[in-house]
């Protein structure tokens, strides 16, 4: 009996050392790029975003060489009708005019860099912030992790747009009050998740190990919890990004975000909403497509990003 | 590549004095509080994870530290490394207490006391390359940067095994046992004096299992190295350990030199782990009949009264459910072969035999729930 | 569980205080609310008349203790521009947001969660595809887009054809005319669920598929169980506890004002006052209407994390 259960070992010396060297080398950050290369949605995303930003960074340049300026008035026929009622696309202006006779183009590619600038700078500002309480939290526990995750649940309880409606009016609105409202709102979504995560890296042995070096508690965070937080921080920034690019525009929607005559993609869809949608499609349309297109974007990127990241997609392939 | 690691060639070569301790834990004790409540927290009860434990690790031996799993061996071994502060007790570190030293008084000792984990997989960071894992010790305490950082990793590599060129590798390109390689020089870094081994063969294939050893074995030899060699499997620690300590539910049943233990074991908990594990001579396995315990393991949340094994054990009497027995020498055995037991097993005396005269649960089907792995023949690289 | 009540509630008592002492110190010590109620005609002999009307010329933790005061006997002041009280602005305000709030709610998780079941009954197909692509698609629009092309196509484009099915905005009471209600807040309910929808059909798939994973439902396929009977009696009970959590969250948020689309349909809600009350710079109709919302929100939390509570208990016992 025990003869059959000793497993009956090959004339070649497979030795083990053979064995091990037998393992693939792939390091998580290949595998997540060999995933996205194949993703050709996401690929798509990537390179509209890239389009956009540097649109945005080109502003003036493109401006220039479609002859047009975002807050000139065209006076003449081809600005407004007799009636003073914006015209449609056409040769001069390429996607129309607004109530004024601007440019809607224009506008529009000088609206990117706010949409950009706020979208980028808030969730930033929300990463730094979300990274430094959720590393405390998570790596601390006990009282400090109490103290921080109460404090992240009072800050979710404000409402956003009231509270952003209050603060706008106490100070005015401008660019800054919008990139800080939104930070204030956003920082603890990330604080959440990478206290989520480092409460679960917190017991694995490679963070004992460290300590067991001497490593102190910032180098323990700066060099073993960091690094691995950095597939979710780049998935959680993609999505909040869009996030906060719509929040830019539904204050300056409301009139709240960033002051006319300065072109923002809100900007532009309120002056639709008071009344413009009825007689400019185009001053309707392009902007709505400007703006949904490029969160559109970030989302789908932001998706890819996480099935290329994340090692359970293999998973869900293999239950399949 | 056979299992050459008998403890006779691991340490004979190093003169080794009987008293030199390097490592002496007196009356050490663990507990972990299980609380309840968010607002405020109230202790509900605590996990009794280490219990009193004396224990001394001589330079330049193998200490072997046996018992079922969740016993408290992990737990010992972060103490000793300092990972987790002591509830109770004296550590010494060569005469000095370690116990009461503030963060910077430690790190000096942590120098001198390295730990291999467990887990090849979870012990090493997935996110840096090899090279900076290695090198960590060396940047941790300012030895060496740069080139010579680099210089130094890559020796290490070569003499735990590793290719060198390798170093910039990450830790998901090697397998198991390379990995476990990649934390052996980690702990070899900074050249300690104690090296605590946390099952470090237990996540290997058995076929890798007998090349980590040998490489300890080997290196113990060329830098003089002392461990603590923690296993919940009596086979392996049986022949890469000078002596062996048993540990039962936070505490140390019996510790005895190796041959000593194996060959007459006192405590009937040993005895009945070694009836669990294969014995390769055929005319002893004969002799040999599995010890049967009763029950299951007790939690460490309420141990039992008085000696704790005494709910399991076949050879339990009234006595054993009061008093707690000491560790001391029994039945006239050498001065450092010591058993915590009342009754303690007779040369030749077959425990499978011995009845309780206390009533206890049933007995379960074959005694301890150890892993025996395979016999050591299995485990045998061709 | 008593203990859990009174241990939530207490925390919820917490923050509303910290939410008042923040917009006090917003409204109170960082602006100056002599000069807003004083208007743009304003002397120096005025202002110091309307401090001392308001209290204002008191210590500020003398004047939060009385405002604090106020709040418990549940008075949020009044309004600079008209004299009336927040408290009646709030009143008046409420139907049309309750009724937009509650409306959206039934559509959003009639559109979202057979979305997100028949997505997590078949991971990876074509409509997997599509209804993530829906989920996308969703989260990616903003609401006032959406609200706008609603408006520009079921308003304008019928209307000027000669279909005024629906009315560009205006809220008509349940009371007065439930049919008018509801014609009148189609459009708006369309314009809350749509966006979403989206976040609840990704919420329910990704719940669905974990469920779908665990032992026991793998025991009742086993069993022999019609797929039917897993799926919708033992797999969506447990994969819609997040769902109503969410849910509850939601109908908290929206309930303090649905800021954009009463502004975009004209409901006058309390969205739309706090609106117009930012832009005639009257801050105590400001200040009441954030403490509303706060309470709406803090008060969801409270019951979802019960409604949690009970679920997981009858979760785990069956
Ligand atoms: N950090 C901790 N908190 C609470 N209980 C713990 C902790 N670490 C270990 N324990 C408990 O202490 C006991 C001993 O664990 P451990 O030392 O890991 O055992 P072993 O290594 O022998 O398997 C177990 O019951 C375990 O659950
Ligand atoms: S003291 Fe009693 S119960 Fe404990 S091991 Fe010895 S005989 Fe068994
Ligand atoms: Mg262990």
């Amino acid at each position: 009996m025990s003869e059959t259960l000793v497993p009956a070992q090959p004339d070649t010396p497979v030795t083990a050392a053979a064995k091990e060297g037998a393992v693939v080398a792939r390091t998580p950050t290949q595998l997540a790029w060999r995933r996205i290369k194949r993703d050709k949605v996401s690929l798509a995303a990537a390179v509209f975003i890239l389009f956009v930003i540097l649109v945005a960074i080109f502003a003036p340049v493109v401006c220039h060489i479609i002859g047009q300026s975002p807050t000139s008035q065209d006076r003449g026929d081809h600005g407004l009708t007799l009636d003073g009622v914006p015209v449609g696309p056409s040769r001069y202006h390429w996607l129309g005019t607004d109530e004024v006779g601007r440019d809607v183009l224009a506008r529009l590619i000088y609206g990117s860099r706010i949409s950009l600038i706020v979208g980028v700078l808030a969730t930033a500002f929300e990463l730094v912030i979300g990274i430094v309480v959720g590393l405390l939290a998570g790596y601390y526990s006990g009282k400090t992790d109490t103290l921080l995750s109460r404090f992240m649940d009072v800050v979710l309880s404000f409402p956003f747009i009231l509270t952003a409606l209050s603060i706008v009016a106490v100070t005015g609105p401008s660019l800054w009050v919008s990139i800080v409202v939104i930070t204030f709102f956003g920082w603890s979504n990330i604080g959440r998740i990478v206290r989520g995560q480092v409460l679960s890296m917190r017991e694995r042995e490679f963070v004992e190990a460290a300590r067991s070096l001497g490593a102190g508690d910032l180098r323990i965070m700066r060099k073993d919890l960091l690094p691995n937080l950095v597939g979710p921080l780049i998935v959680y920034s993609t999505l909040l990004i869009p996030v906060n690019i719509v929040s830019e525009a539904t204050l300056s929607f409301l009139g709240l975000g960033v002051v006319p005559p300065t072109a923002t993609w809100g900007n532009m869809l309120a002056g639709s909403a008071d009344g413009l949608y009825r007689v400019a499609w185009w001053y309707l349309t392009f902007p709505a497509m400007a703006l949904v297109l490029t969160t559109l974007a970030f989302n789908l990127l932001g998706d890819g990003l996480r099935d290329a990241l994340d090692p359970r997609a293999d998973r869900v392939l293999a239950t399949k | 590549m056979s299992l050459s690691i008998e403890k006779s060639e691991a340490g004979a070569d190093l003169p080794r004095p009987e008293g030199d301790v390097l490592v002496r834990l007196t009356g050490v004790v663990k507990h972990f509080p299980i609380t309840s409540g968010v607002i405020r927290r109230k202790e509900v009860g605590r996990v009794h994870a280490v219990d009193g434990v004396d224990l001394e690790i001589r330079r330049g031996e193998t200490l072997g530290l046996v018992g079922e799993s969740g016993c408290g061996k992990s737990t010992l071994a972060r103490l000793i490394t300092g990972l987790q502060p002591v509830t109770k007790g004296s550590i010494t570190f060569e005469g000095v207490e370690l116990t009461k030293l503030g963060r910077r008084q430690m790190t000096p000792y942590r120098r001198e006391i390295q730990m291999i984990f467990q887990d090849p997989y979870g012990s090493l960071n997935p996110r840096r390359r090899v090279g900076s894992i290695i090198g960590d010790p060396y940047d941790i305490h300012d030895v060496a940067a740069g080139d010579e950082r680099k210089r130094l990793v890559q020796e290490l590599m070569e003499v735990v095994g590793l290719n060198p060129e390798h170093y910039n590798r990450f830790p998901a390109e090697f397998s198991g046992g390379q990995r476990q390689r990649i934390g052996v020089a980690r702990a070899l870094a900074l050249k300690p004096k104690l090296i605590v081994c946390d099952e470090p063969v237990s996540a290997l294939d058995v076929s890798i299992q007998a090349q980590v050893i040998n490489l300890l074995a080997d290196l113990q030899k060329e830098f003089g190295l002392t461990y603590l060699f923690i296993a919940h499997d009596l086979s392996v620690v049986r022949h890469v350990s000078d002596r062996v300590a048993v540990m039962y539910l936070g505490k140390v049943g019996e510790q005895a030199e190796a041959d000593e233990l194996y060959g007459h074991p006192r405590h009937p908990y040993t005895g009945a782990l070694l009836s669990a594990v294969p014995i390769p001579d055929p005319d002893r396995a004969a002799s040999k009949r599995r010890v049967r315990l009763y029950g299951d393991v007790p939690s460490p949340i309420n141990p039992p009264s008085g000696c704790r094994f005494h709910p399991r054990c076949p050879k339990a009497q009234d006595d054993c459910t009061t008093v707690d027995p000491l560790l001391i020498p029994a039945h006239g055995d050498p001065a450092d072969h010591l058993t915590a037991c009342h009754h303690p097993v007779e040369d030749g005396e077959d425990l499978a035999l011995a009845r309780p005269s206390i009533s206890q649960p049933d007995p379960v089907a074959e005694a301890p729930d150890l892993p025996t792995a395979d016999s050591l023949a299995d485990r045998r690289t061709p | 569980m008593l203990r859990f009540l009174v241990r939530r509630v207490a925390f919820g008592a917490l923050v509303m205080l910290i939410v008042s002492l923040v917009v006090f110190i917003l409204f109170y010590v960082a602006s100056d609310p002599a000069s807003s109620f004083c208007g743009r005609t304003c002397t120096p002999e005025r202002k110091t008349q309307i401090k001392i009307v308001l209290g204002l010329n008191r210590s500020y933790p003398r004047q939060y203790l009385s405002f604090l005061n106020h709040l418990l006997h549940g008075d949020l002041g009044t309004s600079f521009v008209n004299r009336i009280s927040v408290n009646s602005v709030i009143k008046s305000g409420l139907p049309a947001t309750a009724s937009l709030a509650l409306g959206a709610a039934v559509l959003w998780l009639l559109m979202g969660i057979p979305i997100g079941i028949t997505a997590a009954t078949k991971p990876r197909s074509v409509r997997d595809r599509l209804a993530t692509l829906f989920a996308l698609v969703g989260v990616s629009l903003p609401s006032f887009v959406v609200g706008l092309m609603l408006l520009n196509l079921l308003f304008f484009q019928l209307t000027t054809h000669g279909h005024p099915w629906f009315p560009p905005s205006g809220y008509v009471g349940i009371t007065d005319n439930p049919l008018q209600w509801a014609r009148h807040l189609l459009l708006p309910w369309f314009t809350l669920a749509f966006i979403t929808a989206a976040a609840y059909a990704r919420l329910t798939r990704g719940s669905m598929l974990e469920v779908l994973g665990e032992d026991y439902i793998r025991t009742a396929r086993a069993k022999g169980l019609r797929e039917r009977t897993v799926i919708y009696k033992h797999g969506l009970r447990s994969a819609l506890t997040p769902v109503i959590t969410l849910l509850g969250i939601d109908i908290g948020t929206l309930l303090g004002g649905t800021v954009v689309t009463e502004q975009l349909f004209g409901l006058q809600g309390i969205g739309q006052s706090a609106l117009n009350a930012v832009h005639n710079n009257d801050l105590p109709v400001v200040l009441g209407t954030v403490l509303v919302a706060a309470f709406f929100i803090v008060l969801a939390n409270i019951v979802v994390d019960l409604l949690y509570a009970v679920l997981d208990a009858r979760v785990r016992l069956s």
